[in-house]
């Protein structure tokens, strides 16, 4: 189990390592100067040489992508000129490992603001999570035990009509309606805990948490459902009634463990993604977080913001893997014990 | 000294009717295309410590009808009428908490694959711990003992270490064992064994048949062997029933229906069975066609589509009128549902030289070529 956890990290480790290649190539390939966006529309032939040479755009992919990762390392200077380091230190910027690179279109590092927006993400992520888990597998499951009836009718049209809708118009309508027209809760803002409280950071992100919820939960819904249906027609669940268990001990013991496993997948890997930013949300409620963020940097061709972005939300998405593969092992002792 | 005369006469009332009687039960299934008579009309006893052997095709209704006697149908669409008693009790009346008491504690099914009958993620020992709780209120503690009691009953070897394993860490065979440990956990008085060794290899279905024969002899069970292989049917059953299409086609003493049976269907199942010991040249004898529609049943007799003997009823018999399950040539105690006027002549004459190897092996041979 060690050595499985070790090995799995490890080739998380190195599939990061190719992503952050295969990001790096991507962008800085796709743009034949860079240094254009870095220095601006108005810069001269010659600030424009200057700015090449201060980012180190002149030097090899290969060298740059170097440098970049050592960077993220050990941290580095721009420009990497010691002759200027020495002479006038005032105008080296220096950059602290993890060095990520200094985003063009802000002036500031690239983790800076990442740091910055990431809380917000996060937050939004974490209860949105907690709204549709909640509400999506409660549901799906009384759906599957009620199959057929008006319940599950309901339950299964509601989940689809609300799958139908895209996430702006619902989250517009519930910006406009229940935080604007009835005022029933406040204007959404974010609030750090930190700053006003548990409640008031719940608050705040009730509205924008629940129109990313909604999505996911209709999804969920169908997804649990199914798989309660799945498991209630297999054999193991036939012994179940066989033994004459109870009802509430055959769903809640056998069928909700066997259950557990996709789930846990699919919720992982999702909230996963999210992590790294809502951006439809996060753009109709005005939050600054990772999703805006993004938007922003690649609309600014801000080509080191946005390989920041980029690569944390791999790194997200693979350490989420690695976790929900542990989980596996520890739910499955199948996997546990191979 | 008036009260207990009634109850002390109920059970000598209860004694002389068999453990298990079944009559006229019935097993629909209502679907958008009609109604599915999966069990059309199935009446049958077995008696305590004796085995019944119901044999059939695939979708014959052997195994709905079982499950009609464990109450697995509650809360389903299917309609089930007729009456099952068991012990004296009336199933069918029962409500589900009632039949749930009844499930597992007096009768226990076990089924085909014990690999997917048993749930992956709880030990084996769980789940014996489970099945005996649930009928008995005692510790963990002491259904753990019983658990480990009851797989050193069933051959598991270190039972005590293996009472934690996974059925994953198990082998086919262990597996059943620990199956019919978990089906002997409440000391059923009916167990109902669904095709119990058709997933285990032939070794194994041996050792498995053994240990039930033996647990039978100890526990005084009753076994509703619910099976498609023949072999079976001869080493481990008292009385047949074979079933067609939802119905009882041949049912009485297993010595009686394997040595004289009287109806098409049971000589087919009879010369399907391939002879390991015969020449490979010989092609085996499957039954023509597919088993019949238990939504549209053919008119007449279920089985005169497949039937190779139609030709000897006279007029159209069997396919206008469906024959009643009544006695055949040799007494009461064998009944099938067949129009032959003289099956027996038949089956001499036509069926029994296809089953023993030496005479018809050359004549096989011809009708190759």
């Amino acid at each position: 189990m060690v050595a499985y956890t070790i090995r799995r990290i490890l080739s998380g480790a190195l599939l990061l390592v190719v992503m952050s290649m295969v990001v790096f190539v991507l962008f800085y390939a796709s743009s034949d100067t860079p240094e254009r966006y870095a220095c601006g529309p108005k810069c001269s032939a010659q600030q424009l040489e200057v700015t090449k040479q201060a980012l180190g755009y002149d030097e090899p992919i290969t060298t740059q992508w170097a440098k970049f990762a050592k960077g993220v390392v050990v941290g580095r200077e721009f420009p990497n000129d010691p002759d200027l380091r020495a002479s006038a230190p005032e105008l080296v910027q220096e950059c602290d490992a993890p060095c990520l690179g200094f985003s063009t279109g802000y002036g500031t590092p690239v983790r800076e603001l990442m740091t910055d927006a990431f809380p917000i993400s996060f937050s939004l992520a974490i209860v949105a999570f907690a709204i549709w888990i909640i509400g999506g597998v409660s549901l799906g499951i009384v759906a599957a035990l009620n199959k057929g009836s008006i319940i599950d009718r309901g339950i299964v049209g509601l989940s689809l009509l609300v799958f139908a809708f895209p996430t702006f118009f619902i989250g517009l309508l519930l910006l406009t309606f229940v935080a604007i027209r009835w005022g029933i809760v406040p204007l959404p803002e974010y609030s750090p805990i930190a700053e006003g409280g548990p409640f008031l950071w719940l608050q705040g992100l009730f509205l924008p948490a629940l129109t990313l919820a909604v999505f996911y939960l209709a999804g969920y819904v169908r997804i649990t459902r199914a798989f309660v249906l799945e498991t209630g027609s297999e054999d193991y669940i036939r012994t179940a009634r066989a033994k004459g268990l109870p009802q509430r001990t055959i769903i809640g013991k056998h069928t909700l463990r066997a259950v557990l496993t996709p789930l846990v997948t699919l919720s992982g890997l999702d909230l996963a993604g999210l992590l790294g930013g809502a951006i439809i949300t996060e753009s109709v409620f005005n939050f600054n977080g990772l999703g805006k963020l993004a938007v922003t940097s690649i609309t600014r061709f801000d080509l080191p913001l946005t390989v920041g972005i980029v690569l944390l939300i791999s790194t997200f998405v693979i350490v989420a893997n690695i976790i929900v593969d542990l989980l596996y092992a520890v739910i499955d002792p199948r996997v546990r014990l191979g | 000294m008036t009260a207990p005369s009634p109850t002390a006469h109920e059970p000598a009332a209860r004694a002389a009717e068999p453990l298990l009687v079944v009559e006229d039960l019935k097993v629909h299934f209502p679907t958008s295309d009609g109604m599915v008579k999966a069990v059309d009309g199935l009446s049958y006893t077995v008696e305590r410590g004796k085995t019944l052997g119901i044999v059939g095709e695939s979708g014959s209704g052997k195994s709905v009808s079982s499950s009609a006697i464990m109450g697995l149908f509650h809360g389903t669409s299917a309609q089930v009428s007729g009456s099952i008693r068991l012990g004296g009790t009336d199933v069918l009346s029962l409500d589900e908490s009632e039949m749930r008491k009844l499930r597992g504690r007096q009768v226990s099914m076990i089924f085909q694959d014990p690999l997917s009958s048993l749930h992956p993620y709880y030990t084996v020992g769980a789940q014996i711990v489970e099945a005996y709780r649930v009928h008995n209120d005692v510790s963990k503690k002491t259904a753990r003992k019983r658990a480990v009691e009851l797989l050193d009953r069933v051959g598991i070897p270190q039972p005590d270490v293996r009472v934690n394993d996974y059925p994953h860490q198990f082998s086919g065979g262990m597996r059943q064992r620990a199956m019919i440990a978990m089906g002997l956990a409440n000391d059923p008085s009916m167990l109902i064994a669904d095709e119990p060794t058709t997933a285990l290899d032939v070794t194994v279905q041996a050792q498995i048949l053994d240990l039930l024969q033996d647990l039978q002899r100890e526990f005084e069970s009753a076994i509703i062997m619910i099976t498609h292989d023949l072999g079976v049917v001869a080493e481990m059953t008292d009385d047949t029933l074979v079933m067609y299409g939802g119905r009882a086609v041949e049912y009485g003493a297993t010595r009686e229906i394997l040595s004289h049976p009287e109806m098409p269907y049971t000589w087919g199942l009879l010369t399907s069975v391939p002879d390991v010991t015969g020449d490979v040249d010989v092609p085996l004898v499957p039954i023509p066609g597919s088993p019949p529609s238990l939504l549209t049943p053919p008119p007449g007799c279920a089985f005169h589509p497949r039937c190779a003997y139609r030709d000897q009823v006279p007029g159209e018999l069997c396919s206008t009128l469906s024959p009643d399950l009544e006695r055949g040539g040799r007494g009461p105690g064998h009944l099938k549902r067949c129009h032959l006027p003289d099956p027996e002549s038949i089956y001499q004459s036509t069926v029994l030289p296809l089953l023993t190897h030496a005479a018809p092996s050359g004549a096989g041979e011809d009708v190759n070529r």
